[in-house]
């Protein structure tokens, strides 16, 4: 990251630079991101992430609170797929406190987990096509259906967005009736939505001269900066937490894992509609082999849990990459320290790499490929 | 002079409607609330969420967001308030026309909510700026965004525009922009703007 002195150092070399700063009241920096861009003409020279606007003391407040207190706030981390949040935590805290977890919620766990991809990737290229300029066609056209997965996480959970729902050990309630056939019903419905989209955006013509060719990222460097998720398979890295790890029972279903071959904005937003398949996929398998059973296990300690002393680290595929939570336990009722590897955050690393050289409009459509969320980001 | 609807009737017959221009004003100015395009936190998600298909604000006459401050009536403040960005906050009041309007949207917009306990969150937006509706919940439900927004506009209509009691933008005496806060060593300085907000022991009270 450069500091402020030598964005200032270069506008004085060059009298024709022009310094912008975009954000954090912006329309399409997705919250309270800021940029502070230096520009000659249109073309980007130099890009500056400025964060904290959203930082919300969560890794400081999580050392005071209990460990199944953190569990709500893991929800308010990526806004959109609290349910990934949650898995992400439960299974750190079930590895440092050696924890097994039912069958059934496992099932229950790969479900939510699939239905919050499929929401959270609905709403991005909702975002996405904003940025672009298509104002709320694709956005009111996902949130439509991103809105019949809410219900269900409703009925399921209680809550539209904060769902609170993973326990360490399980799950906090089991299916109400008739859930698995409204859930099969809509996940039978998505295909037809989806083919629409891709339809209506695949071949578009503004599409694909607004994101072929912007903000390549070449697969090596995609490696060396760490990125994960869709911002990496994009490139052409085959990497998936749910195949590398297959944490819970993802081992069980069979789903493939698409890939890009150029790593430009195209391959970034085209990635999200074949991954939407193959989490209908998924869902398609774990609703019908639901099996009985228990959702918690009843041995598991949840109030006043004290695990033993050590470190655990567990991460699982978010939506929108590898979410991982370091805890250390003192043997105290609250971690020693917890960290949360976010995926935005570190996705954001290259964000100067893919816009030097474009042009300062395509900084709108790059980051919104990139799909970041600021309370992840800043946390 | 508008409560004889017999003679209100009779005109009316005639193309002549009586009414004050009080009430046309804020009839309105309450059917065409712009509120500003600017999402903070959780809360922004369900405000975009309340303006899309299902709930659809734009029947109360909102849908239209304006990401300038110079074209927007309503200030949403639609999630936690940190102390990097209460200074941008207060400043986009600032920048906004009268009359203007604040609705702080969940928990950590009114008192910080969860995240109340951390070193780096503002207590509630009211500290800094004042606010017409609060809106509470974690995230609050579009339907409670949609009932706060209601609310607000029955509020507007009741709004007297001259005499004793007379509304916050139409009272000179009242100020229209706010100190903006700075980062002091330990806290943003002031801590909070008396105009709006006071600590109970100096007989404050939300």
């Amino acid at each position: 990251m450069t500091s402020t002195e030598e964005v200032e150092s270069i506008s004085e070399k060059s009298e024709r630079l022009l310094n912008i700063s975009m954000g954090p009241q912006h329309p399409s920096t997705h919250g309270v991101f800021r940029m502070k861009a230096v520009l000659d003409g249109e073309t980007v020279v130099k890009l500056t992430p400025v964060f904290g606007y959203l930082h919300r003391n969560h890794e400081k407040l999580a050392e005071r609170t209990s460990y199944l207190g953190n569990m709500p706030y893991t929800d308010r981390l990526d806004y959109f797929c609290s349910l990934t949040n949650n898995w992400a935590y439960a299974l750190s805290v079930e590895r440092l406190a050696g924890i097994e977890v039912p069958e059934r919620a496992e099932y229950l766990r790969v479900i939510t987990a699939e239905l919050t991809r499929l929401q959270n990737h609905l709403a991005f290229l909702g975002f996405l096509l904003n940025d672009m300029g298509v104002w709320a066609t694709v956005l009111i056209y996902g949130f439509r259906e991103r809105e019949k997965i809410l219900d269900l996480f409703e009925s399921l959970t209680g809550a539209r967005m904060m769902c609170n729902y993973m326990r360490f050990g399980g799950c906090r309630c089991d299916v109400p009736d008739g859930w698995v056939e409204e859930a099969k019903r809509i996940t039978d419905e998505l295909p037809g939505v989806l083919d629409e989209l891709e339809q209506l955006l695949t071949d578009n013509e503004i599409v694909v001269a607004r994101t072929q060719g912007v903000g390549t990222v070449p697969g090596r460097k995609a490696i060396n900066a760490g990125l994960t998720g869709p911002v990496l398979r994009a490139s052409g890295v085959n990497y998936d937490v749910r195949k590398v790890d297959s944490y819970g029972v993802y081992d069980r279903f069979d789903f493939s894992v698409p890939l890009g071959s150029v790593g430009d904005c195209y391959d970034r937003f085209m990635l999200r509609l074949l991954e939407m398949r193959q989490s209908l996929n998924i869902l398609k398998a774990a609703l019908n082999e639901l099996p009985s059973g228990p959702i918690i296990n009843p041995k598991a300690k949840n109030r006043n849990l004290r695990p033993p002393a050590g470190e655990a680290y567990g991460r699982i595929e978010s939506p929108k990459g590898e979410l991982g939570f370091y805890l250390v336990s003192d043997k105290s009722g609250t971690p020693y320290r917890y960290r949360v590897r976010p995926p935005s955050l570190v996705n954001l690393t290259l964000l100067e790499d893919m816009c030097v050289g474009q042009k300062v409009a395509d900084v709108v459509v790059i980051l919104g490929s990139i799909d970041i969320i600021l309370g992840e980001v800043d946390r | 002079m508008t409560e004889d609807k017999q003679l209100q009737d009779e005109l009316a017959l005639y193309g002549v409607h009586l009414t004050l221009l009080e009430q046309v004003y804020n009839w309105g100015r309450s059917n065409s609330l712009w509120p500003l395009q600017f999402g903070l936190a959780c809360c922004a998600i369900e405000m975009i969420a309340s303006v899309t298909a299902r709930y659809d604000l734009g029947r109360f006459g909102s849908e239209i967001f304006r990401p300038s401050p110079r074209q927007a009536d309503l200030m949403i403040v639609s999630g936690t308030v940190t102390k990097k960005m209460a200074p941008q906050v207060v400043r986009l009041y600032n920048q906004m026309a009268e009359p203007k309007y604040v609705l702080a949207m969940g928990a950590c917009a009114i008192s910080g909510g969860p995240f109340k306990g951390g070193y780096n969150v503002v207590k509630g937006i009211d500290r800094y700026i004042p606010v017409d509706i609060f809106v509470p919940g974690c995230p609050p439900r579009p339907e409670a965004l949609l009932n706060g927004i209601i609310h607000l506009q029955e509020t507007i209509r009741r709004q007297k525009l001259s005499g004793p009691g007379k509304a916050r933008h139409a009272d000179r005496d009242q100020p229209s922009e706010y100190a903006i806060p700075e980062e002091g060593g330990r806290d943003l300085v002031p801590q909070y703007n008396a105009e709006t907000w006071r600590p109970s022991w100096q007989g404050g009270g939300k």
